[in-house]
């Protein structure tokens, strides 16, 4: 059998994803984790004098809560069934460096740990900051900012 | 006599036989349907080790000893030790190794490995270059994970196709006795790649090699699927398995009812372990274990194992390359 | 100090929409990746780049303005604040705030995640 049969053969057969039981999971989930944000934020507006300040606050306890959840091995559970909904929420940017640096600190603290704590989370830093620069470059050449 | 059979076949005339083995199992293993037919069932994952490859070295230590012991066998009376395993530089198999003096062969076939060094140690045999061969291999879950895959506390979520890689570890002394199933035919695989990439679906990349192997095997010997008790194939899983049976329902072949597969049986339905177990130990606890067991108590007279493997790294994946795979396969009688 | 869950107009509605918008974000993630070959990482990287340029049309901003959390939480929010830093750095000085802004906003978020992580990798292992 050529491999293109074979590659065809295989697509014609693998099972389909639950998609829409996925999607309402993920919906669930990540709204879930959203809400315990709204509530963060609301307690933060109080206590902070500007919305950043909330806003900076309410990333920071909700990068706890994912580092705590993932530390306990609860977060990796909640991603079985959760999948986007705990991936997409900054609780799953703090789980990518924390099951890291859990992970990799058997290799030392310095060349484990250190070295790969954002072995995940690298892509999201790496290629956020080249949109930004290209966004904000773009914008502040149109404008006349600079 | 002629060694050899047909095109890719190894005869054993000399009949070299299992005369010892020793199997150990995680604890996820041990609450499986075929706890009963492992010697040792591990009380946890880490026996002790700060990490994951020291277990897992601790494991092939363990099975190579104990393999030693019940036949009341030194190392000084073993020509060769043929191990393997799944982690870079097979460090497990050469660590482990490191505490028998006897001189050392590594071998890598992913997942067929343990079948390739069976073969190779019946080989060794049957050509009179050796009186007593062990063999072993090992895998763990963490430690696969982390080469392969992704920190265990990581948010992902698996998919159907997804396998578990077996916690255990599996050795075996071959020689000359009265006792003990005899290796009757070893037919070696040549790599087979279908140009399938996707690392998530290890299973539909493997079928095809083990289809090969299959049916080189029952050319060369003139057998059919029906002359053997249990065709146990290593770690299709669920996917890989059905993929086989389409392929040789396309070739007309016979007997796909004593197809069996140890990646598929390890594991019950409320483990949820996806499309199965993989990983060494897979094939070589099952068949150890669960075939060995089948011979021993009348169950099965004859039974072929082939043993599957998936030649990939991380690195050929994220270079775009495809999965190439291979299957080597076994005769033995009780 | 008033409790932030009191039932009155505004708050419930608050938390309803974050919830909702936040869900539904998360849902459209979970259809890239279920649909298409993208993994988990090139959904978030797409998601923060998503972010960054919402941000630079300023279209982010009012849409957290409703949203609150739900616009926050998810990763996009990162992306919009690092796009939203630079812009703000570049009005105070110059081309440098290309620079300097990136990591204004976002850096609370990478030290935490520094430091929380570090302190409970000595503290705990991982398990299956």
């Amino acid at each position: 059998m050529k491999p293109q049969e074979y590659q065809k053969l295989v697509q014609e057969n693998s099972p389909p994803r639950p998609l829409l039981r996925n999607m309402l999971w993920a919906f669930f989930v990540g709204g879930l984790i959203c809400t315990l944000g709204q509530l963060v934020l609301n307690f933060a507006m109080q206590a902070e004098s500007t919305k950043a300040e909330a806003a900076a606050v309410t990333l920071a306890v909700m990068i706890l809560v994912g580092t705590i959840l993932t530390a306990f091995g609860v977060y990796d559970e909640l991603a079985e069934f959760g999948g986007a909904g705990a991936a997409v929420p900054i609780t799953g940017f703090a789980n990518t460096v924390t099951s890291a640096a859990m992970e990799f600190r058997r290799e030392g603290l310095l060349l484990g740990m250190g070295a790969k704590m954002f072995i995940i989370a690298g892509p999201v830093i790496v290629f956020g900051i080249l949109s930004g620069f290209l966004v904000a470059l773009t914008k502040a050449l149109i404008l006349g900012l600079f | 006599m002629s060694n050899r059979v047909g095109e890719h076949t190894v005869t054993f005339s000399r009949g070299p036989r299992i005369i010892s083995s020793h199997t150990v199992v995680g604890p996820l293993e041990g609450e499986g349907p075929y706890a009963l037919d492992f010697d040792e069932i591990l009380p946890d994952d880490e026996l002790g080790q700060k990490t994951p490859e020291k277990t897992e070295r601790l494991m092939l230590e363990i099975v190579l000893e104990k393999t030693l012991q019940k036949r009341n066998t030194k190392i000084d009376d073993v020509q060769f030790i043929i191990a393997g395993d799944l982690l870079n530089q097979i460090t497990t198999s050469t660590l482990a190794s490191s505490t028998f003096a006897a001189p050392f062969l590594g071998v890598y076939g992913a997942c067929s490995t343990f079948a390739e060094a069976m073969g190779l140690a019946a080989t060794l045999l049957q050509g009179d270059f050796a009186e007593q061969v062990l063999i072993g291999t090992a895998s763990h879950y963490q430690t696969a994970e982390r080469q392969y895959r992704y920190p265990i506390e990581l948010n992902v979520q698996h998919i159907s196709s997804n396998q578990h890689t077996v916690t255990g570890a599996g050795a075996a002394l071959l020689g000359f006795s009265d006792q003990g199933p005899q290796v009757t035919h070893a037919t070696f695989g040549a790599i087979v790649d279908m140009g399938l990439k996707d690392a998530q679906d290890m299973g539909s990349a493997m079928a095809p090699a083990a289809f090969s192997t299959i049916k080189q095997h029952l050319k060369d010997t003139g057998r059919s699927l029906e002359d053997y008790d249990m065709v146990l194939t290593g770690d299709l899983g669920k996917q890989g398995r059905k993929m086989l049976r389409i392929l040789l329902t396309k070739e007309g072949v016979p007997g796909l009812e004593r197809l069996q597969d140890g990646g598929s049986q390890i594991y019950s339905e409320s483990q949820k372990a996806g499309a199965g177990g993989s990983g060494a130990a897979c094939i070589a606890v099952m068949t150890l274990g669960y075939g060995l067991n089948m011979l021993k108590y009348h169950k099965a007279q004859r039974i072929l194992i082939v043993a599957t493997g998936a030649l990939l790294s991380p690195l050929t994946v994220l270079q775009g390359e495809s999965i190439p795979c291979i299957a080597h396969a076994i005769a033995l009688e009780a | 100090m008033p409790l932030p869950w009191r039932l009155e107009g505004g708050s419930c509605l608050q938390y309803i929409i974050a919830f909702l918008v936040g869900g539904a974000i998360c849902a459209v993630g979970q259809l890239i990746i279920d649909t298409t070959k993208c993994s988990n990482a090139h959904l978030l990287v797409g998601m923060v780049c998503v972010g960054a340029v919402l941000s630079g049309l300023g279209l982010y901003e009012p849409f957290q303005e409703f949203a609150g959390a739900g616009a926050l939480v998810p990763v996009l929010g990162f992306g919009s604040s690092i796009t939203k830093g630079m812009l703000s750095e570049i009005q105070r000085l110059g081309w440098e705030g290309l620079f300097t802004g990136a990591f204004e906003i976002t850096g609370l978020g990478l030290a935490a995640s520094i430091v929380f992580s570090s302190i409970l990798a000595l503290l705990r292992k991982p398990h299956k």
